[in-house]
């Protein structure tokens, strides 16, 4: 027998041994069916969650195989197992930095995913250059890949937190639906805690959701929900909140009378308006999302809304049926009258698992009130036959809370539960009798006879909860029942060692209530019971018994105490509340995990208190160009036309969506389309191009501009020079502008302008300010302030504006450039617009563009150009040949890659356009 | 967001395993058997279960648990609805959603896993873009791929995912362009023991099979929008024209889909189809009980009944039936307790009955539980509600399409409480009952 199982099992390791051999030799062979076959199997080792690591070197030869299908299975393959072989996995790398630079954007795209997926340590800064690249990659779909890698590498790598944040700062201004969703999901995992990234974005978020795909939606829901409670406001309404009676004596109160109606900020009305829609949509996280939107931030007027929604989903899968369950328990503490219409959809089918009739029967008991209540009783009492025991045991304890919750009912429901006595099944009578004894404590004088008919169970009932609350009942009230007292305890005597440890603590407690107010009868029982309890095995018994008898039993030791025993013992005692486990669970935020289990997940986001002044609101306005693109993106959804799809009606659907936002919106868009063309007008003629920093309606009169004087800043070379020139166009005056509050990226620095003491109404103020960029394009932010307001602005500089020129001769150009070769160059070729097929216009719009200078050249055919970085003086070197028919070539040679690449683009529009 | 998902059978075998992250260690299910042990039903494992290191969701679809792993908060309905959105692409892609079906195209499943998500996150869940990338199987596929060793991946990269109406290809082409909308609603209701109505509602699902070729833009109108209260829809359905004019607007994606779930307003009084006669009973004397089930129809607009079907959930101290049935068959399954009556076809003019006794365990009590009754029913060519599409126009494509509009009614959730004759075996309790009754009215 025993050679026979050796013999089967050696057997099997040859199979085994086999199967792994052929394996290796198909993945080798030149076949690409072998090589699918083999790959197939091995793939179907890993779901199985069996180790194929061992075939490692053999299959990530194949990662550059022909074949799409097996390619595919090795970039599976290599996802999984990369982390245990780090070193054979950099092998494959290099497949992958290849495909990064593929024309085609879906191969671009599924190199840089799988190209994150490697978890191995050493390709950090090869997947951070990667993700770099990608988020400036011309393809939404790219870069949408792009912020999915962002968390792969935090995750790997939370030491570069801070260049991704960079990164997805630069994502969060995309403009695509694509994109919208994936790189909020990066924010939420890398830097939730820098809510301000998201201001400039916000009103672009709240227009672009409703073409979100679904899982973006939620994603930038629960965020915005967020962002909403620290950033806009609403002279809450915070005091309705509170419960639905405390309301009413409240608003009797004169002072009441005088609150002041509130005022929503534009934003919040925006971002209310904006989800709405979605409380329609297939997917059940999505509504879910919106609901804990309304609840956490809309009026409560507007809250009623989500109800229905809400209750549609009861209709879906079972699980889904669970989760909303509980959200809507915890809404229905605070908001009962939003689902009071609804009540009957809470009724329980006998088909429902028991976790949902229990969550039924929990919204049923928050929704009962005076009006309701026969209904749900009646209800009830049909649940209390069914043939679920745990169910039932629910039921009953549901009862008890109506009962205690709702005084007229409570006979009512007394005699019910009394009735319930009788019940055949243990369960339910045990059940019955806590409740009981719970509505007993209310009041206990009506009541004597139940609590004889009680004492008689004893004899029968043997779940120990019941009996201890029965013994607790008698001895609390043992002057009602004075002759079946002392009965009872003779019984508990003899049964003592064999009660459950709960039933033996009541017991003591029976005999020590006993004794103080019939000591006659009981003294000897009493005592027989604390020397039983003495010597029981369970130390808090023996503690019990040794505190009790000190009290009760007066001895010369016992001191001042057992004077006082019977206060001690026959206080009259709180009657019990009967609570929903739901109550407070909304300090969570609604639909998140914490919330169901009504714990802190890692990583939850605690859902802050409302700000106590309003925040200011014009850190969410954009600049002039960015405002009209947001709003000028045509959603689908929104306009009933496609615009993309059919060419002709480009147009008209533009219109369409301008008049789609509201008043306050539309108000923004025409300002803006004005000021647009304002600047287009002007930007030709001068060269220095003028930005706006603060517009005079939001400026509230004070208006301000800048532009890059292109001047050295004197305090500090390696600060680039930015002359403000401040408008006041209010009528009073504008005292002590001044900086505060600067909030910059690592390294970089401000030199302020010294305040302005005063600018009378209608004057011009100029001042420079020296802001050192770090050559990077980030903005600088900081607060302008004023004697009484302060305004969030921020300057970003455009990469031309990073650098000085400097003057090389042809020779040492040509010197210098051979050595930026390599990475450091990169060729663009073009065709020059017409207009601009001269030398003279080609310089000029070159150093227009960025801040070089010409370097002196024989031919005329090639233009060169060269500047310093500002603050890191790396060279850059320009180059533009020009050949026949307005073709041209674009050379930039940089040090600083990022910069070179930056600057490629910017000079290429500004020749082609 | 979601790390791993376990793929469980009901004998707790863990049969696929998928990690996005790096490699959670299968003994992280353990925990989850542990609830399954306790939970006794599959359907009562919480959904939603906290490990020490870990939070487990899962769901239960087609006698397979998905379960997946989490590290941080995240929506649990979020997981959830991504979880049922795998079940549903399996079912697509296969036809059904079980065990045998994911073991036979393991790889095809993983592959799509793969697809759906990328570091947890959702990344393509639209059928459509999935379908581009990794081919359904097909009885002619799989033998062509078998003789030419040809692979079920796309060659063509998915086009789908670029655009921004990611639920539909671009190139579609027919030769026969048709376009079928099935609206089936159900009747969710409960009725108590003397046939009034406790609760009754209508649920309405409007299903598309649509194959057009090109870009079509549909608008679908109703006769009566106005019975709509709730509605949700497919992402292709624009809102704005709904809110303004009530006429669904999409771009529809090519082949099945759900374009509409609605429901319709409790106000309107749902007309109930059939009405049930019954009696139940336990004796006294002797361990037996008789059962008198009669069925006939009630409001049906004129139309027939069909597929009708009886599900009594019995008291556990039913031993077997013995039982007449008029029309149809019966059987009782001793181990569920559950007795099933398929009817078929309800002829109002024989009404089918179903008569006859039941015994119970000797010695034990009589059942004091209620059994519950549920009916399964369908109706043709009839929306209960009365809803009616008026019209589908096509915009964007020159062709004349094939329209088509089927209704039907089923019956939902659709319960009716039983009344039960129990004797009562003990002279004492009732005297109790009795006394406890008069003490109360005292003491009150």
């Amino acid at each position: 027998m025993f050679v026979a199982s050796v013999i089967i099992v050696f057997c099997l390791f040859l199979s085994a041994e086999k199967e792994a051999k052929t394996n290796y030799q198909m993945l080798d062979s030149n076949k690409d069916s072998l090589k699918l076959e083999a790959m197939k199997r091995i793939v179907a080792m890993i779901a199985r969650g069996k180790n194929a690591s061992d075939l490692f070197p053999a299959v990530v030869k194949n990662v550059a195989c022909k074949n799409i299908e097996v390619k595919k299975l090795v970039y599976v393959y290599l996802v999984r197992y990369a982390e245990e072989q780090q070193d054979l996995a950099l092998l494959s790398i290099s497949t992958f930095q290849r495909g990064l630079k593929d024309p085609n954007q879906l191969i671009r795209a599924s190199a840089l995913r799988v190209l994150s997926s490697i978890r191995v340590t050493i390709i950090v800064p090869i997947m951070m250059l990667a993700i770099k690249e990608a988020a400036s990659d011309m393809s939404p779909y790219v870069r949408k890949t792009a912020a999915h890698a962002i968390p792969k590498l935090y995750s790997l790598d939370p030491e570069q937190k801070d260049q991704l944040i960079e990164v997805i700062e630069k994502l969060l201004a995309d403009k695509t639906t694509l994109v919208a969703g994936s790189v909020v999901m990066a924010f939420e995992e890398v830097c939730p805690e820098r809510i301000d990234l998201i201001h400039k974005n916000y009103r672009k978020l709240c227009n672009l959701l409703i073409d979100v795909e679904e899982w973006g939606q939620v994603v930038i829901i629960n965020m915005l929900t967020r962002y909403a409670r620290t950033q806009t406001f609403y002279g809450s309404d915070e005091d309705e909140d509170e419960d639905e009676e405390e309301k009413e004596k409240k608003a009797e109160t004169p002072a009441m009378a005088k609150r002041k109606p509130y005022v929503m900020d534009p934003d919040h009305r925006l971002l209310l308006r904006n989800t709405k829609p979605l409380l329609q949509s297939r997917n059940a996280a999505v509504v879910m999302a919106v609901a804990q939107l309304y609840f956490h931030l809309a009026p409560k007027a507007e809250v009623g809304v989500i109800a229905k929604a809400l209750v549609r989903l009861l209709r879906s899968h079972s699980e889904v049926q669970y989760v909303v369950l509980q959200n809507v328990a915890t809404m229905t503490i605070k908001r009962r009258g939003m689902f009071e219409p609804y009540l009957k959809s809470f009724y329980i089918r006998s088909t429902d698992p028991t976790q949902i009739k229990v969550l039924k029967l929990e919204v049923l008991t928050n929704l009962a009130n005076e009006t309701n209540i026969s209904t749900i009783l009646r209800e009830f009492q049909t649940y209390i036959k069914s043939m679920d025991k745990d169910f039932v045991a629910a039921t009953i304890q549901a009862i008890g809370r109506c009962a205690t919750n709702i005084g007229e009912v409570r006979d009512t429901c007394l005699n019910g539960l009394v009735q319930l006595l009788s019940n055949r099944d243990e369960l339910v009578v045990a059940e019955s009798v806590v409740v009981i004894k719970k509505l007993l404590q209310m009041q206990p004088e009506k009541h004597s006879d139940i609590i004889k008919h009680m004492a008689k169970l004893t004899d029968n009932i043997q779940v120990p909860m019941a009996r201890a609350s029965i013994l607790w009942l008698i001895g609390e009230y043992c002057e009602h029942v004075p002759k079946i007292a002392p009965d009872v305890l003779r019984k508990m005597a003899k049964s003592f060692t064999n009660e459950e440890d709960i039933v033996k603590l009541q017991i003591i407690n029976l005999a020590a209530k006993l004794y103080l107010t019939n000591s006659k009868q009981t003294k000897l029982l009493t005592q027989y019971v604390l020397n039983l309890a003495k010597y029981d095995q369970n130390y808090d018994i023996r503690d019990r018994a040794r505190f009790i008898r000190q009290l009760i039993v007066p001895t010369e030791k016992s001191g001042a105490l057992s004077k006082y025993a019977k206060k001690l013992f026959l206080a009259l005692k709180p009657a019990p509340v009967l609570e929903s486990p739901f109550k407070d669970r909304d300090h969570f935020q609604l639909g998140s995990l914490s919330h169901l289990l009504n714990a802190k997940a890692g990583g939850y986001q605690e859902l802050p208190d409302w700000p106590e002044a309003a925040p200011d609101p014009s850190v969410r306005n954009v600049e002039v160009k960015d405002s009209v693109r947001a709003v000028g993106t045509v959603t689908y959804r929104d306009t009933g036309a496609l615009w993309d799809l059919q060419g002709p009606k480009k147009k008209c659907s533009f219109h369409a969506n301008v008049y789609q936002p509201s008043l306050y919106n539309w108000a923004l868009v025409s300002m803006t389309l004005h000021l647009v063309l304002c600047l287009q007008t002007i930007a030709p003629s001068s060269a220095l191009k003028n930005y706006e920093l603060l517009h005079r309606i939001t400026g509230e009169g004070l208006s301000v501009e800048y532009c890059f004087s292109r001047q050295p800043f004197s305090p500090d070379a390696n600060m680039v020079a930015v002359q403000m020139q401040f408008t006041n166009n209010a009528t009073a005056d504008t005292k002590n502008l001044h900086i505060e509050d600067v909030k910059l990226q690592s390294g970089m620095r401000v030199k302020e302008f010294s305040e302005i003491e005063l600018l009378p109404a209608g004057e011009t103020a100029t001042a420079v300010m020296g802001i050192d960029f770090c050559d990077s394009t980030q903005a600088a932010n900081f607060q302008l302030c004023t004697h009484t307001r302060k305004f969030f602005v921020s300057i970003q500089p455009p990469v031309g504006e990073l650098m000085r020129p400097v003057f090389l001769t042809e020779n040492e150009f040509k010197k210098e450039q051979g050595q930026l070769m390599g990475m450091n160059e990169i060729t663009e070729k073009l065709t020059l617009d017409m207009k601009c097929r001269n030398e003279h216009t080609i310089v000029q719009r070159v150093t227009t563009a960025a801040n070089l200078s010409r370097v002196p050249c024989g031919s005329d055919k090639e233009c060169r150009f060269a500047g310093r970085t500002v603050s890191s003086s790396s060279l850059v070197l320009v180059t533009v040949a020009t050949k026949e028919e307005g073709a041209a070539q674009l050379t930039v040679n940089c040090e600083k890659m990022v910069i070179g690449t930056m600057l490629v683009k910017d000079i290429l529009l500004a020749l082609t356009q | 967001m979601i790390h791993s998902l376990f793929l469980i059978n009901h004998t707790g075998d863990i049969f696929l395993e998928k990690h996005w992250k790096s490699v959670i260690g299968r003994s992280v299910c353990d925990y989850f058997f542990e609830a399954r042990e306790k939970a006794v039903e599959p359907e009562n494992v919480p959904p939603v279960l906290q490990t020490p290191h870990h939070y487990l969701i899962s769901i239960y679809r087609g006698k397979l648990f998905f379960l997946s792993v989490i590290q941080t908060e995240v929506p649990p309905l979020f997981v959830i609805e991504f979880l049922h959105r795998v079940a549903d692409t399996i079912q697509d892609y296969f036809g059904e959603c079980s065990e045998g079906v994911i073991k036979d195209n393991v790889v095809t499943v993983y592959e799509l896993l793969e697809e759906m998500l990328d570091n947890g996150f959702p990344l393509a869940t639209e059928s459509n873009v999935l379908k581009e990338m990794i081919r359904p199987p097909t009885i002619l596929r799989s033998v062509v791929n078998t003789l030419t060793g040809a692979s079920n991946v796309g060659d063509t990269l998915p086009t789908g995912q670029l655009s921004n109406v990611p639920w539909r290809r671009v190139g579609v082409k027919y030769t026969n362009n048709e376009a079928y909308f099935d609206v089936i609603e159900e009747i969710d209701a409960i009725l108590d023991k003397s046939g009034t109505t406790v609760f009754a509602e209508i649920q309405g699902v409007i299903e598309a099979c649509v194959r057009l070729t090109g870009m079509p833009d549909l608008t679908l109108s109703f006769m009566n929008p106005r019975l709509l209260d709730d509605v949700s829809f497919h992402p292709c359905v624009r809102f704005k024209r709904w809110e303004s004019e009530r006429v669904l607007s999409f771009i529809p994606p090519d082949g099945n889909f759900t374009l509409m779930n609605y429901h319709v307003s409790s106000q309107n009084l749902v007309a109930i189809p059939v009405y049930v006669k019954q009696s139940i009973s336990f004796f006294e004397t002797g361990p037996c009980g008789r059962l008198d089930i009669t069925i006939g129809p009630k409001q049906t607009m004129g139309k027939t009944v069909e597929g009708l079907m009886v599900t009594i959930h019995m008291p556990k101290a039913v031993l077997s039936a013995n039982l007449t049935a008029t029309q149809g068959t019966y059987t009782y399954d001793l181990a569920t307790k559950v007795l099933v009556w398929d009817i078929g076809k309800l002829n109002p003019q024989k009404l089918p009955n179903l008569k006859g006794s039941l015994t119970t365990q000797a010695g034990t009590p009589k059942p004091e539980d209620n059994p519950s009754l549920n009916i399964d029913l369908k109706i043709q060519q009839l929306a209960i509600s009365g809803l009616k599409v008026s019209r589908l126009d096509m915009y964007g494509e020159k062709y004349k399409p094939f329209k088509g509009v089927k209704y039907l009614t089923k019956a939902g959730k659709f319960q009716i409480y039983i009344y039960m004759f129990i004797f009562l075996e003990n002279l004492m309790s009732y005297l109790l009952f009795e006394w406890l009754q008069c003490v109360l009215k005292h003491s009150i």
